[in-house]
């Protein structure tokens, strides 16, 4: 079983299409949604409307921080920009999707594997896994999982326990299969499809086989430039657009 | 989970014919299995009593490691156990003696010691270009095939960029075998591929002189004693040992990595090319330096921190060897410049990039010298001085550059045999002039209607053309062509 992974896709449907490309040409047998479906980018209706039907071919999705925001509002704990942002968002999204969103689970577990947008240590806190202490409290609240699979971080990161138990982490490189056998257990940050932060533009997602033991953490070049033009064109914040620019 | 297996018994389509070997951590068994061309051999860890296989990591890290690397240098991978279930490993069955039947003869003569150490050092560099550092090298660990290639061995405690380090987290002490381990690691630095370099070292001065440079210390204190008390200089103990291994032994086994040799390669380069070693006092020392030349390196290891260093290939990377083939016979001068052009600003990119000035000349029992030793001697002199002046604007020191002539009929041959022996990364070759290389190929079609036809300039150009395509084609690395700027 080869298990597709999207996180933090924010409303950035060219980033999304070029990663579901290469997740479909790799051989993925499964698709999960790891939170954020909306939020900074231009065409939050589209990538819900692509996610919702996924999920109704079976697709894992749980709900992230900016999905539950466009929802209820409640925007009084994010950024100014966030914030505005999620505004716009809850203005184009029709109410079948505000009702997709809000139906959306904290947390799916299917046998070894959770998926929860943050910390799974109070999932609807969104508290970023961002040190190896974090991390051991997601680990320690998954219920057992041998791997929990998330995002809310942008940047991609691996943790792995040594036999201690404690999580120590880990920067994979692009392309190259990770061992991750089932005696040990794995938190992934899978790296955010639709606003990477780590200077480099190229769409983050990632890809766990079940099978082999193994978790492939990817890279994809897309049309930023046009990701970007529609951000401007919504009269989105500026700095919105100059992010996906640089991948910062 | 069982711990011996029985002659005849069957593990996942592999037949158990017979135990080799039955060490502390490990038993091995020659196996039979699915057709593979070569013979099997199967390792499965020894567990202690009560102990769960996972907590094996260092098997754990040799099964993953194992899986990611290939080539001549390593046994190769066909199969792993689960570590939940049963563990094990099945791998090539290398034929070949063990280095250690070397090493229990030691002190062995210098050419023995620059050949083997030259084949560990190929198969060290085969290895950090794919990204992996072995961090356990000793001669135990090395099999020398028949034909004279080095394979490593037991991969327990190497490091793989691609992979978490599961090892670095698990131990508080340091992790290697005590005469061998470099001081990074006695730091706790597991990613530095010159780590092996100084371990490489280490095992050079035992083959040279039958003895350990830094003992068998078996506490930590002991071990990092090499941090700051230089070794004995090997010709103290062996006196025929030559000055220019002397030099690479004590270069390998320099405390800062930054002063180490920056890549396999290069050390391999110098064991093969003994005369283009530059010798510095390193070399000619016959005693461990002053009191107070150790009382500073003391100080200096007190607040001992191993470097930062990127992935393993990207700091061989860094440290390539440049092969310019520079014509000594025929004058060209634009084309001259633009070679020496094209390889400046390669090697302006920074690093320790090492160059090697190449020229193909005919052998000179063509040139039909009458007292054929000394024509052979003063030809290849002059050959070397004009490659060396054609060099001089480039400023490098003694040790970043050396001249080779190599004799040969077939130019092209030549520079790609000495590409791979000397596994250079980046060739720099003269294209033939834009309108020559035309009317070379016109004079090829000719030649083939008139034999005799071709006028004799045409035919030195067309070799010209055809020398660089054929390098371009096959060469084991990149090839930069150059070609002057027509006005």
């Amino acid at each position: 079983m080869r298990v597709a992974l999207f996180a933090d896709i924010h409303s950035n449907l060219d980033a999304l299409t070029a990663c579901l490309a290469e997740a479909e040409a790799l051989g993925a047998e499964r698709y999960a949604f790891l939170g954020d479906l909306v939020g900074y980018g231009a065409e939050p209706g589209a990538v819900v409307d692509l996610v919702a039907a996924h999920a109704a071919r079976g697709a894992v999705v749980v709900r992230g921080n900016h999905d539950a925001a466009a929802v209820a509002g409640g925007t009084d704990r994010m950024r100014d920009v966030a914030a505005s942002a999620i505004d716009w968002t809850r203005g184009q999204l029709d109410a079948r999707q505000l009702a997709f969103l809000g139906g959306l689970p904290l947390t799916v577990r299917q046998e070894d594997v959770l998926y929860v947008h943050a910390s799974a240590e109070l999932p609807d806190q969104w508290i970023y896994v961002s040190d190896e202490y974090l991390a051991a409290r997601s680990l320690a609240a998954s219920g057992g999982a041998r791997y929990v699979l998330s995002g809310h971080v942008h940047e991609p990161t691996l943790f792995y326990t040594s036999a201690a138990e404690r999580p120590v982490p880990f920067t994979p490189v692009p392309g190259k299969a990770i061992p991750v056998p089932a005696h040990r257990r794995w938190l992934a940050i899978v790296g955010s499809v639709g606003q990477p932060r780590d200077h480099d533009t190229a769409a983050c997602w990632a890809m766990l086989d079940l099978e082999r033991h193994t978790l492939t953490f990817r890279r994809v070049p897309y049309d930023w430039r046009s990701a970007a033009a529609k951000i401007r064109a919504a009269g989105l914040p500026e700095y919105l657009a100059a992010r996906i620019e640089r991948g910062e | 989970m069982s711990n011996g297996l029985d002659v005849g018994a069957t593990l996942d389509g592999f037949r158990i014919e017979e135990q080799v070997h039955s060490g502390g951590m490990a038993v091995l068994y020659r196996v039979s299995g699915p057709a593979t061309g070569f013979p099997l051999l199967m390792k499965v860890p020894r567990l202690g009593h009560g102990e769960p296989a996972s907590s094996l990591i260092s098997f754990e890290v040799e099964q993953m490691v194992l899986e990611a690397i290939d080539g001549p240098h390593v046994p190769r991978f066909v199969a792993k156990g689960d570590l939940a279930k049963v563990p094990y490993l099945v791998m090539e069955h290398v034929e070949g003696r063990s280095l250690q039947d070397w090493a229990g003869r030691a002190p062995l003569p210098a050419d023995d010691v620059a050949r083997i150490g030259a084949a560990l050092a190929v198969a060290l560099h085969a290895i950090h270009l794919q990204d992996a550092i072995h961090l356990d090298l000793k001669p135990s660990n090395v099999i020398l095939r028949p034909d004279g290639r080095a394979v490593l061995v037991d991969f327990g405690l190497a490091h793989h960029g691609h992979f978490p380090d599961l090892l670095s987290e698990e131990y508080r002490r340091p992790i290697g075998s005590a005469p061998y381990m470099s001081p990074e690691q006695i730091a706790g630095g597991r990613s530095d591929p010159r780590s092996d370099l100084f371990s490489l070292g280490v095992v050079l001065y035992e083959l040279a002189t039958g003895q350990y440079p830094f003992g068998q210390p078996t506490s930590e204190r002991g071990l990092r004693a090499r941090l700051w008390r230089p070794p004995l200089p090997p010709r103290a103990i062996v006196a025929d040992v030559p000055e220019w291994l002397q030099e690479v032994i004590l270069h390998c086994l320099e405390v800062d990595a930054g002063e180490r040799y920056p890549s396999a390669a290069q050390v391999a380069f110098d064991l093969t090319h003994p005369e283009h070693v530059g010798v510095g006092e390193r070399g000619r020392r016959l005693r461990t330096p002053g009191a107070l030349s150790v009382l500073r390196s003391w100080l200096r290891a007190t607040g001992y921190e191993p470097p930062e260093v990127p992935r393993p290939s990207a700091t061989v990377a860094r440290a390539s060897i440049v092969l310019a083939a520079v014509a000594s016979t025929h004058s060209d001068e634009p084309q001259a410049d633009a070679i020496r052009d094209a390889v400046r600003r390669i090697m302006a990119a920074g690093g320790h990039t090492r160059l090697a000035v190449v020229s193909v000349v005919k052998p000179t029992s063509e040139l039909g010298g009458s007292t054929e030793e000394e024509t052979a001697s003063r030809q290849r002199i002059r050959h070397l001085v004009v490659l060396r002046h054609w060099a001089e604007p480039l400023q490098l020191t003694a040790g970043q550059v050396s001249f080779h002539v190599v004799e040969s009929a077939d130019p092209a041959e030549a520079l790609l045999a000495y590409a791979r022996a000397n596994h250079v990364d980046h060739i720099v070759i003269g294209a033939p002039p834009r309108d020559v290389a035309l009317r070379g190929m016109l004079g090829a079609v000719s030649t083939r209607v008139a034999p005799d036809a071709a006028p004799e300039p045409l035919a030195f150009f067309r070799l010209l053309g055809t020398v660089s395509t054929k390098v371009a084609a096959e060469a084991p690395c990149t090839v930069t062509v150059v070609r002057s700027r027509t006005p």
